[in-house]
């Protein structure tokens, strides 16, 4: 019987390694053309004119998800604020007890969880380095153009459709 | 002893026997210049960045700390050193600061904080004794550069605006309550208010 599964394990992860592999040898030579490198197509030998840094956009207001799920983005600059073993800068405005005051967005509680769902006083450590997931973003033109549109908008231009059926 | 103080004494309490009063009197006031000029200077000299980092201390903590922040590399390249924002600029409490700073020696001596490590753990320690001289002279020494009567709020990012125009405006936060740890890095700010 385990024989059986280990032998059924094994077919799946060859079969996977060689999809993957034929996945990837497409993707790059698909996206060679679209999408250069830093240094586009400067010779080995010779160096780049570096590209104009972008600035840190810092308005204030909040920016819509461009992916499924994404962490909401920081729409402020974000230098020097410490967040290591010491402190962390970020909660000196956005935890439960400050945004009163501070006006900013509530951490949500998801992050006072621990990983067996028990909530903690303090922000959990697994969420403490705000900077994994949540980012500032820079004034330059995107790489690559983005079509997603949420969940939310797909249901209601469906609906729509319905009704006008 | 005794004897020798009051040969001392009597020396400077008797008139002068052999030089002039004119002598004596420029001959003081040449001496005045020569005494204050070489104590000003010797103060200025403590009073710069190459004398606080001829001490390792300054060297491998602070001033690395200050390297990566604004106030030593930024587009208009103004900068500040260390005496700009730690000593204040008023003759009189800059003596005060001086004669404080003594124990700053002592501790030299001592090798109070001579690893990183044990220049972190004094780190809280020393943070407090500057944020309280700070937000006792009211940021005094930020505001010999940053002019509250000439800032431009619309210049400003939205939330800043917001904070400099209400409450220091009002007077009732001083620039130090919300800006620790601009130019060096912060110590644990457990208990501390606002974190």
């Amino acid at each position: 019987m385990r024989s059986v599964i280990v032998r059924k394990a094994i077919k799946l992860v060859s079969s996977a390694l060689i999809m993957s592999g034929i996945l990837f040898s497409y993707v790059a030579t698909g996206t060679e053309k679209e999408v250069a490198t830093l240094r586009d197509t400067t010779k080995i030998a010779e160096q780049k004119e570096p590209n104009i840094i972008p600035k840190v956009i810092n308005k204030d207001i909040r920016q819509g998800r461009n992916y499924p799920m994404q962490p909401p983005v920081i729409p402020h600059t974000i230098r020097s604020y410490e967040v290591n073993q010491y402190n962390n800068k970020c909660m000196s405005c956005h935890s439960r007890q400050l945004t009163e005051e501070s006006q900013a967005p509530m951490v949500s509680v998801t992050h006072y969880m621990n990983r067996d769902g028990n909530f903690l006083a303090e922000i959990s450590p697994r969420r403490y380095f705000c900077n994994q997931c949540h980012v500032p973003q820079l004034d330059a033109k995107p790489l690559v153009g983005n079509t997603f549109i949420d969940m939310h908008s797909l249901m209601k231009q469906k609906t729509s459709q319905d009704n006008q059926e | 002893m005794k004897k020798l103080l009051k040969v001392g004494w009597d020396t400077l309490s008797s008139p002068s026997g052999y030089y002039s009063l004119g002598f004596l009197v420029l001959g003081g006031f040449v001496a005045g210049i020569i005494f204050w000029g070489g104590f000003n200077t010797a103060l200025e000299v403590t009073n710069t960045e190459e004398f606080c980092i001829s001490c390792h201390e300054m060297e491998n903590n602070v001033y690395e700390e200050l390297k990566t922040t604004i106030h030593f590399t930024n587009r208009s390249g103004v900068r500040a050193t260390c005496p700009d924002c730690h000593v204040p600029h008023k003759w009189t409490d800059k003596i005060a600061r001086k004669m404080q700073a003594s124990k700053e020696v002592w501790a030299k001596l001592w090798g109070t904080i001579n690893t990183r490590e044990k220049f972190q753990a004094h780190r809280r320690e020393l943070a407090e004794h500057e944020w309280a001289r700070l937000k006792a002279n009211d940021s005094l020494e930020c505001r010999n550069c940053h002019n509250f009567d000439f800032m431009d709020f619309t210049e400003q990012s939205q939330r800043a605006a917001k904070q400099h125009s209400g409450a220091l405006a009002k007077g009732e936060k001083t620039c130090i309550d919300c800006h620790k740890g601009i130019a060096h890095q912060l110590p644990d700010m457990k208990g501390v208010e606002g974190w």
